[in-house]
């Protein structure tokens, strides 16, 4: 039972600080972490998938952007608010993750890594196919008067700030909440061991179905908020470099940790941040310090934590 | 009363009768071997019956409920306990949440009565005091006696040991044998085992399987003196 109180304590504790730097950052550092945390819920929402439940998907690109287009294009050309926007990105994102979930979840390994894959690959393509209206490559921008939720201007920078934080708080909860659970257990048994878990009496499949349809409605919450708080839309958040950021996050965090996500995300982020200050080879030396650290701590960075010391880390 | 039934049950593999027909009938409260030589057909029998493999013809019945066309999980839930021969642990996970593993859906998720029953549990097979260590770090000896205790934690009507005395030194047998006794009262066995001994120690009866088919089935004095058995399995000391 402590082990539960002193995750809880942890989790809270990290929320708390993020909401405190909200008045100290200075702006740059301020606008980055509101972005950080964004993209940390979609690699949490990956980790589910990936980290928990053994699923290494090369398409989660596809749900991000079901979230991000569900939500700006009916912004854009239907000229919804942003409220009911949200919900439309949301149950792309479920829609979406339901249907790749039942056909791919007739492959295993490496098939489904390839199905996943060319799933997104045909969202991609179908979002340059329909440039009429999404602009393709291009983009669009969300205009300034449609980012308003309940007449909070999502623009202003503090305001947006606290909008990623409580999204960021949202998905860390909620996944804190199912690793505790037994649904939860039983994602990392199947992780673990898919025939033994079966034979235990477990439905693997409806598992993995339900795994499916969390990570991708997560993923799909983190690209809508972030096409609504930073205003744009475009079909490279669609690309395949959008569906490995979120393994290369979270393989860095630590994949199967709660807080991996977050780690990773915000580390890999301030890595190509810091290196494009001291060269313009910056991706060498990112590409470096990853090969290190994959080296060096294969667990990713809250993983080698759990490893080393904190053994009760969820 | 019958707890498991098949009549005609079937796996081809191709041209390969692993199985071919076969007719049994096991009644509740009985501990019955399934022995036979090497590529009898036992271990693929006992697919059939968990639901691991499907059947290429044929019906199991358990408890007097068809289950021919029951996917595995659903087979287990209705009160069957599936041990694999090859040991089958989560091995980065407690020897505790192993058995948790095994027993939450009989709690419905209720952690105080699954920490109990899976206490329970390792402490009937005797590695209680292991339970806080990653599964992988026992050895091999513990591992088989951990399935044993993810089988018997669900408390199943039917338990199925797939060789369970396979890579065990004697002492551990011994001890094995006493668990299985002590078993026998409050659940049905089956039980595939190649070392005799076991077999002559624990069963009620047993059935002979060669070559996909039953070759005999009866008491183990009666099983010692059939000569058909003797000679494909036996040999002739």
């Amino acid at each position: 039972m402590s082990e539960i109180r002193k995750s809880w304590g942890l989790h809270i504790g990290v929320v708390s600080l993020l909401l405190a730097l909200n008045f100290i950052l200075p702006d740059y550092h301020h606008g980055n972490l509101a972005r950080v945390m964004v993209l940390a819920c979609y690699a949490m929402g990956y980790n589910i998938l990936f980290g928990y439940t053994g699923l290494l998907s090369l398409g989660h690109a596809l749900f991000f952007a079901a979230g991000m287009y569900g939500m700006s294009l009916t912004v854009q050309h239907l000229g919804w608010s942003a409220g009911p926007a949200i919900i439309v990105g949301l149950a792309s994102g479920l829609a979406m993750s339901l249907i790749v979930g039942i056909l791919s979840l007739r492959t295993a390994g490496v098939a489904f890594m390839i199905v996943t894959l060319m799933f997104a690959q045909a969202g991609y393509l179908a979002a340059l196919y329909f440039g009429e209206y999404t602009r393709g490559d291009e983009g669009f921008v969300i205009q300034k008067a449609a980012r308003q939720i309940g007449g909070i201007d999502l623009s202003d920078p503090m305001n947006r700030y606290l909008a990623a934080l409580v999204l960021f708080a949202v998905c860390l909860f909620i996944t804190l909440r199912v690793v505790q659970t037994g649904f939860g257990r039983v994602l990392v048994a199947i992780r673990e061991n898919e025939e033994r878990t079966r034979m235990l009496g477990y439905d693997v499949h409806r598992h993995k179905l339900l795994a499916i349809l969390l990570s991708g409605t997560m993923s799909a919450a983190a690209g809508a908020s972030y096409g609504l708080l930073f205003g744009y839309a475009g079909a490279t958040f669609a690309s395949v470099q959008y569906s490995i950021f979120p393994l290369l996050w979270v393989l860095l965090g630590g994949a199967g940790t709660v807080l991996g996500p977050f780690v990773g995300t915000l580390f890999m982020f301030y890595l190509i941040d810091l290196s494009s200050d001291i060269s313009t080879a910056y991706m060498l030396i990112a590409g470096l310090t990853l090969v290190l650290l994959t080296l060096f701590a294969p667990q990713g960075l809250v993983g080698e934590l759990r490893r080393r010391t904190l053994r009760w880390l969820p | 009363m019958m707890l498991l039934s098949t009549r005609g049950l079937s796996r081809h593999f191709g041209g390969l009768k692993a199985v071919e027909n076969i007719d049994f009938d096991l009644p509740e409260g009985q501990v019955r071997a399934l022995i036979g030589p090497n590529g009898a057909g036992k271990t693929t029998y006992v697919g059939l019956l968990s639901g691991r493999i499907p059947a290429s013809a044929g019906s199991v019945t358990f408890d007097g409920q068809n289950i021919t066309h029951l996917p595995a999980h659903q087979r287990i839930r209705a009160g069957m306990a599936y041990t694999f021969q090859i040991t089958s642990i989560y091995s980065r996970l407690s020897v505790q949440e192993n058995v948790a593993l095994a027993l939450r859906w009989r709690t419905g998720g209720n952690e105080i009565a699954t920490t109990k029953r899976a206490s329970d549990a390792l402490e009937r097979v005797g590695i209680a005091e292991r339970a806080d260590q990653p599964a992988g770090d026992l050895s091999y000896g513990h591992q088989r006696l951990l399935e044993i205790a993810m089988g018997i934690s669900q408390q199943p009507r039917l338990l199925i040991l797939d060789e369970p005395t396979q890579g065990l030194a004697d002492s551990e047998i011994v001890d094995f044998i006493s668990l299985i006794r002590g078993l026998a009262s409050e659940m049905t066995i089956l039980l595939i085992e190649h070392n005799i001994h076991v077999v002559m120690q624990t069963a009620d009866a047993i059935t002979v399987l060669n070559g996909g088919e039953i070759l005999a089935e009866g008491t183990p004095g009666e099983i010692r003196k059939n000569a058909a058995v003797q000679a494909a399995y036996l040999g002739t000391g």
